[in-house]
């Protein structure tokens, strides 16, 4: 059993070990990074071929946490994805339960109201300061810095608090219905809201001068795992590490869905795509999210909260209760017999690590045929090999907190 | 010059001929049909030709049809994006039984997994491929998950009562 | 100093004297077991995050003795399996089991921990006492600090009560011998 998981002899890196030796008489050694390691946040697994503490070359192997999303929608109506939708990347699950109902929307052409699109977009947008934050300190635990993740993670707590106030759960939020919410958003939400918006900016001040001059992060980090702008698009690079490299595609410029063409934002672009540059990246796009928020806040419109929809909004329980009609819409909703066209659609919205696009194909039954998630995470993972080739040990540590990879996102 | 859904259906007929079929705009993509043995060289041509620059390809996926004929049982969807002149498109191939198909990983590196993925849930073989094995299931596996035939829920638990998951004699 | 609004641990029933203070060997070794609990965390998923945030600032588990998290297993005392396990990574979890050193306890912390959760796929291992026995499970999808709390509180009512000679009676060789450890 336990001999099982060492590695077989004929592995090729066994073979390269025999046959190299250096100069003094040392010789090359394998390392095996993970599954389960403090450092690697999420399990993957990396063997590395070391010569001493430089890295030669790396050969990943994930889906240790492969749940068989793609699978599971297949057999479940369109409320039940919505479940599987936060459990993709957990650090900032609203962003992934909006761009489901924007997906949906999109397929069955429902048009969202605008207070609705707005109170999404500051959803989203909070979804993206925490997962940054959670990247960011991180990053910084890493290379030594506990600090800034205690004190910031203290802000995670507050945005929680909200979510709790819109839909009732911390992490996994489950939020929202097909056009819309399930519920005004009420008076303490946008209180809560209001006093994160002047306590929060303060404390990332903080955060940002504890590292951005740091001399010790500066040399940690400066020069590591840089990638070329070429290079980036070539792995399917999007989102902050892509623009750290220098290009800036950004989806919610590019093809912007629930109004986020009514705000102005700038998009922060990185010069060489090391970490130091995607740690600034992230950084910015905190700020950035604060004034989107802030506008949002201050345009946000009056109106109904969610679409015309009954076909398949669920009714108020009162009205299911007296109502013939709304009794029939509620069982057929959760039923899952609700009218599906035959349609593919695929729609793409900026996640926290890049452009999580959804395609989906549906065949008019109360399921989809095919629902493939274009995970950001996969596909920029695939770049790791080449990041940490010729560097240290360290550097590949501090190179995969910067590149927030999370498993969830990863396996799916 | 933005780029023009007309121009690039003219492009692409002039090189192939009929080996594309089939152009739609499927909502708001333009996606064509490309026959299996020419799929590599009009993706070439999509990402190399000047006036269409389709640079990044942004999903591939595969898909299984078992109610379709013969021909048709397996397709794969590549999605490609440009984006300077922000366009997306939408390129299909359908397969046999026993499917195989060019890789495109030298074209672009971020095919590669997405090639692994499709091979351990399809069992698409990609020819060309540098490492194709399995990803995200185990190494161990011997069958190809996705297809509508495997079922999702594991068939060895012992544990659980039919008569709470609504499933009797007649529905299975 | 004494400051009344904190709790400090009660000492254990017995007989005390001038210099000297009597009591059984069970009870303190069991008091010293139970306020010093060092945890694995196997976090593999979202339960890991709100594992993060019960030992931060906030939830601060670290009041309950758990102050020093090991990732090393021969170090460890509790192991706390946070997140969905897959069929790939079963056997590791086995192996991580198998080289702490007694004593040592599990919680499955979250569904999918304790039972496969949301996930009845053929990937999933479907709660992970089918590999390794546990003593508390803390349900949840994820649960909030909270609980995790209340879960590792309840791992130290059974700490403290427990025999001495617990590992090595037939009941817990039986135990063992039933997972093939």
């Amino acid at each position: 059993m336990m001999s099982d998981l060492l590695l077989p002899p004929e592995h090729r890196y066994a073979k390269i070990i025999e046959q190299t030796r250096n100069d003094d008489g040392s010789e090359l050694s394998i390392l095996n990074l993970g599954p389960t390691h403090p450092a690697t946040h999420g399990i993957f697994q990396n063997i590395l071929l070391m010569d001493g503490e430089r890295i030669l070359d790396a050969e990943p192997t994930i889906g240790y946490i492969h749940r068989a999303f793609e699978k599971i929608a297949e057999n479940r109506p369109f409320y039940q994805i919505n479940v599987l939708t936060d459990r993709m990347n957990y650090c900032s699950s609203p962003i992934n339960n909006m761009a489901w109902w924007i997906t949906v929307e999109k397929l069955l052409e429902i048009e969202v109201p605008k207070r609705a699109q707005y109170l999404r977009v500051i959803v989203m947008e909070l979804a993206r300061i925490a997962d940054h934050l959670i990247c960011n300190s991180i990053l910084g635990v890493d290379t030594g810095a506990y600090t800034g993740f205690l004190y910031v993670f203290q802000f995670r707590e507050k945005i929680y608090e909200i979510y709790e106030e819109i839909c009732g759960a911390r992490l996994t939020t489950n939020m929202g219905r097909i056009g819309g919410f399930e519920r005004e958003w009420s008076d303490e939400a946008f209180k809560k809201l209001d006093t994160f918006l002047i306590d929060f900016p303060i404390a990332w001040k903080e955060f940002e001068n504890l590292f951005e001059r740091n001399r010790i992060f500066i040399d940690r980090t400066v020069d590591v795992g840089s990638i070329s702008a070429e290079k980036a698009m070539q792995y399917g690079f999007t989102g902050p590490n892509l623009r750290a490299a220098g290009i800036d595609y950004d989806v919610r410029k590019a093809q912007p869905y629930s109004s986020y063409e009514d705000f102005e934002f700038d998009v922060p672009v990185g010069k060489s795509g090391d970490t130091y540059d995607r740690f600034c990246v992230r950084n910015a796009e905190v700020w950035e999210s604060l004034n989107i928020i802030k506008q949002a806040l201050a345009k946000l419109p009056k109106g109904p909260i969610h679409a015309d929809v009954p076909d398949y909004y669920l009714p108020p329980k009162e009205d299911v209760y007296n109502n013939m009609e709304s009794l029939i819409y509620h069982f057929k909703i959760v039923m899952g017999e609700v009218p599906v066209p035959v349609a593919e659609i695929y729609h793409a919205v900026e996640g926290g690590n890049g452009e999580l696009g959804f395609y989906l194909i549906t065949d008019g039954s109360r399921t989809p045929y095919r629902l493939k998630m274009r995970r950001p995470c996969y596909i920029y993972y695939q770049a790791y090999t080449e990041m940490i080739k010729g560097g240290m040990l360290s550097d590949a540590i501090v190179i995969l907190s910067s590149l927030n990879v999370i498993a969830g996102e990863l396996d799916a | 010059m933005a780029l023009e859904i007309a121009y690039i259906q003219e492009k692409l007929n002039q090189k192939f001929g009929n080996n594309v079929l089939n152009f739609e705009m499927s909502r708001d993509i333009f996606s064509f049909e490309a026959t299996p043995n020419l799929i590599r060289e009009v993706i070439r041509f999509l990402k190399e030709e000047e006036s269409l620059n389709f640079h990044f390809l942004t999903d591939l996926a595969g898909i299984h049809f078992p109610d379709n004929d013969d021909e048709h049982q397996f397709s794969v969807v590549y999605q490609l994006h440009n984006w300077v002149e922000n366009v997306r498109i939408r390129v299909k191939t359908y397969l046999p039984e026993n499917p195989q198909i060019d890789t495109i990983s030298d074209l672009f590196l971020c095919a590669n997994w997405m090639e692994r993925e499709a091979w351990d849930f399809y069992g698409i073989k990609f020819e060309g491929h540098p490492q194709l094995k399995r990803i995200l299931n185990m190494d161990e596996m011997v069958s190809h998950p996705m297809r509508k035939e495997f079922p999702m829920e594991d068939s060895g638990r012992t544990d659980k009562d039919d008569r709470f998951f609504g499933r009797t004699q007649i529905n299975g | 100093m004494s400051d009344s609004k904190i709790n400090m641990v009660a000492p254990p029933e017995g007989v005390v004297g001038e210099g000297f203070f009597a009591t059984k060997l069970n009870d303190v070794v069991g008091m010293a077991r139970a306020n010093s609990l060092w945890p694995l965390p196997f976090a593999t998923s979202c339960c890991g995050i709100e594992f993060m945030a019960t030992m931060a600032s906030h939830y601060d588990l670290a009041r309950f003795g758990s102050e020093r998290v090991s990732f090393s297993p021969r170090q460890a005392d509790m192991l706390m399996v946070m997140g969905t396990i897959s069929k790939k990574m079963a056997p590791i979890l086995r192996q991580v089991y198998e080289q702490m050193a007694e004593p040592r306890w599990v919680i499955a912390v979250g569904a999918c921990a304790s039972s496969g959760g949301v996930f009845d796929t053929y990937s999933v291992l479907q709660g992970i006492d089918k590999v390794i026995p546990v003593d508390v499970y803390v349900p949840g999808c994820p649960p909030r600090p909270e609980q995790i709390v209340d879960g590792v509180m309840q791992l130290q009512e059974l700490v403290r009560n427990e025999s001495v000679r617990r590992r090595n009676s037939p009941e817990y060789k039986e135990l063992l011998a039933s997972y093939n450890l």
